[in-house]
């Protein structure tokens, strides 16, 4: 007990706990979106296609700093993204082909590049890889600075634009006809689900991210019927799992956080699938159970 | 579009001129002339695949088309375009698992009306419920959309639509799989936004019906085939050559 206390005060424990907090917050709100624009797997494809950029940051500047290497993400994941959106409009090849496509010429790319910068000297220093499964602990806390700094952006923008994102979210079409430009809107809103990715990045890394963007949308789905609601408690679980990932990976020493964040959504999002009112799936097996006894009740009599 | 365009009032409430809209290579509408007067309730009829939903589309500016111009009659530019035209998609565009309730649907009628970044309050709330009742969907107002049947999502639809308080509705087959309870109330609506002058476009593929409902019509299978007043232009000559004269397509009507 005493232990769990000494645990809490520990300074990079609370670094890295508010950094995965933070960012659960921020993935929870974006990823709503995701999920609901059928646009789930583009934060793999994005994530994925960040790795080249951030070698190719360090290559060019030399830089280890976060924030340089991060810029670099930003840039190939949005190229990724426009260029993934400019397939499918342009071409007959549908969302998940272009994804593919774009996705593992990036991430091979990127590999290919990783593997060339170890021969550059300073580069096992860089701590390049960190970025491919993530490394929590060496967040810093000016990187939590940064997280907050985008968080407090990207969630004004969210509740600014509420209505228009919501409205393209459910019908781009029609909120065409009624005088927004969804061209900009779906810019603005890609641009934020991007940047939402690219700062997970160092927590839980290019092959995990896409878990934590879309896992506690998906959860908190089964829970509300209401878009508010659905993104607050996305951002709840998202929070929460973030905290209980740093504390289960600190307390069991050689636990990597990141992938013990995205086990921990993984489990309110299982328990939300089976047990979730309405939508959980052990209710609808009761019922579809209650429902065959009575119909089977009622042949009888007949 | 401006340019040129005749300030006087015009007795056109749509009005398109050399309309070619092109997938790829493959024209889909081909140099389409027509005009629909103000205050008509039109059906657009043809065969699958004529191009219906693609040139409301056109005349929406949801597509761009390879040549031509839309032109609404009274509207003079595009700016005012928005709140004077309402959409009702097929309901199958859609994913009617979003999370919002019926009155929310409603609601974005409004959105074009209060522009960017202002919020629906207490009025917009009280016309939505309003809209509803109109709809006889009033009891249904907070049921999450998914829950309703296809005849009242399809409701719910033309209650956004009818909260725009436009002057030209473009409906993309507003009967398609709905009940007949559903379906005589539709055509309750549209005569009663024709006695409130108003126009209304209907991507229509019920032969049968097409003269009870309405009394303008367009027949396209990639051309315009005819486009004028229903006893006039809808007869079988036409017909068969819209779909290709594939027998007696009236049973008797007409």
């Amino acid at each position: 007990m005493e232990h769990f206390f000494m645990l809490l005060q520990d300074y990079t424990f609370q670094t890295v706990a508010l950094g995965s907090a933070l960012l659960g917050i921020i993935s929870g709100v974006l990823g709503s979106f995701a999920v609901l624009k059928k646009q789930s797997l583009l934060g793999d494809g994005v994530s994925h296609a960040a790795l080249p950029g951030v070698v190719m940051a360090f290559l060019l500047t030399g830089s280890k700093n976060t924030e340089v290497l991060l810029l670099g993400a930003l840039l190939t994941g949005l190229a990724a993204t426009f260029l993934i959106l400019s397939i499918v409009r342009n071409t007959r090849l549908k969302f998940d082909s272009a994804l593919a496509l774009v996705m593992s010429v990036f991430f091979g790319l990127g590999m290919v590049l990783l593997t060339y910068s170890q021969k550059v000297p300073n580069a096992n220093q860089a701590g390049l890889k960190r970025f491919i499964y993530g490394q929590a602990s060496t967040l810093l806390e000016r990187d939590v600075l940064l997280m907050a700094g985008c968080g407090v952006v990207l969630l004004g923008l969210v509740i600014v634009f509420w209505k228009e994102f919501k409205l393209f979210s459910f019908d781009p079409e029609f909120a065409e006809t009624i005088g927004f430009q969804t061209k900009w809107l779906n810019a603005l809103l890609s641009t934020l689900i991007v940047i939402a990715i690219i700062i997970g990045l160092q927590t839980v890394g290019v092959v995990l991210m896409s878990a934590m963007l879309i896992t506690p949308a998906v959860a908190a789905r089964q829970w509300s019927n209401r878009l508010w609601v659905m993104v607050l408690l996305a951002s709840i679980f998202g929070a929460v799992s973030g905290v209980a990932g740093t504390f289960f990976s600190s307390v069991y020493t050689n636990l990597p956080t990141g992938p013990v964040i995205v086990v921990c959504i993984t489990i309110i999002a299982v328990i939300s699938l089976l047990f979730a009112p309405e939508r959980g799936i052990m209710l609808q097996i009761h019922r579809r159970h209650k429902n065959q006894v009575r119909f089977g009740v009622e042949r009888r009599k007949i | 579009m401006r340019g040129g365009f005749d300030m006087k009032e015009s007795v056109y409430a749509v009005e398109v001129h050399d309309l070619t809209v092109a997938y790829d290579v493959k024209p889909v509408l081909w140099d389409i002339d027509l005009e629909i007067p103000s205050g008509k309730l039109a059906a657009v009829v043809g065969p699958n695949g004529a191009g219906k939903t693609t040139l409301i589309k056109a005349m929406l500016g949801l597509l761009k088309p390879v040549s031509g111009a839309v032109r609404f009659g009274n509207i003079p530019d595009e700016k005012h375009r928005k709140n004077r035209i309402a959409y009702v998609p097929q309901s199958g565009s859609v994913d009617w698992d979003f999370p919002a309730t019926a009155l929310d649907v409603v609601m974005m009628g409004r959105y074009g009306h209060l522009g960017w970044f202002r919020r629906p309050g207490k009025i917009e709330r009280q016309m939505a419920y309003d809209t509803l009742e109109k709809v006889g969907m009033r009891d249904f107002a907070s049921r999450q959309i998914s829950q309703l049947s296809g005849g009242q999502q399809q409701r719910v639809f033309l209650a956004r639509a009818l909260i725009q308080q436009a002057d030209i509705y473009f409906m993309d087959e507003p009967f398609k799989g709905v009940d007949a309870q559903t379906e005589k109330s539709i055509v309750r609506l549209l005569k009663e936004l024709k006695r409130q002058g108003k126009t209304v476009i209907v991507v229509h593929h019920d032969l049968q019906t097409v003269a009870d409902y309405f009394d303008w019509v367009t027949l396209i299978n990639l051309r315009v085939v005819a486009n004028g007043p229903v006893e006039a232009v809808f007869h079988e000559k036409n017909l068969s050559m819209a779909y290709g004269g594939r027998g007696l397509l009236l049973k008797g009507v007409v």
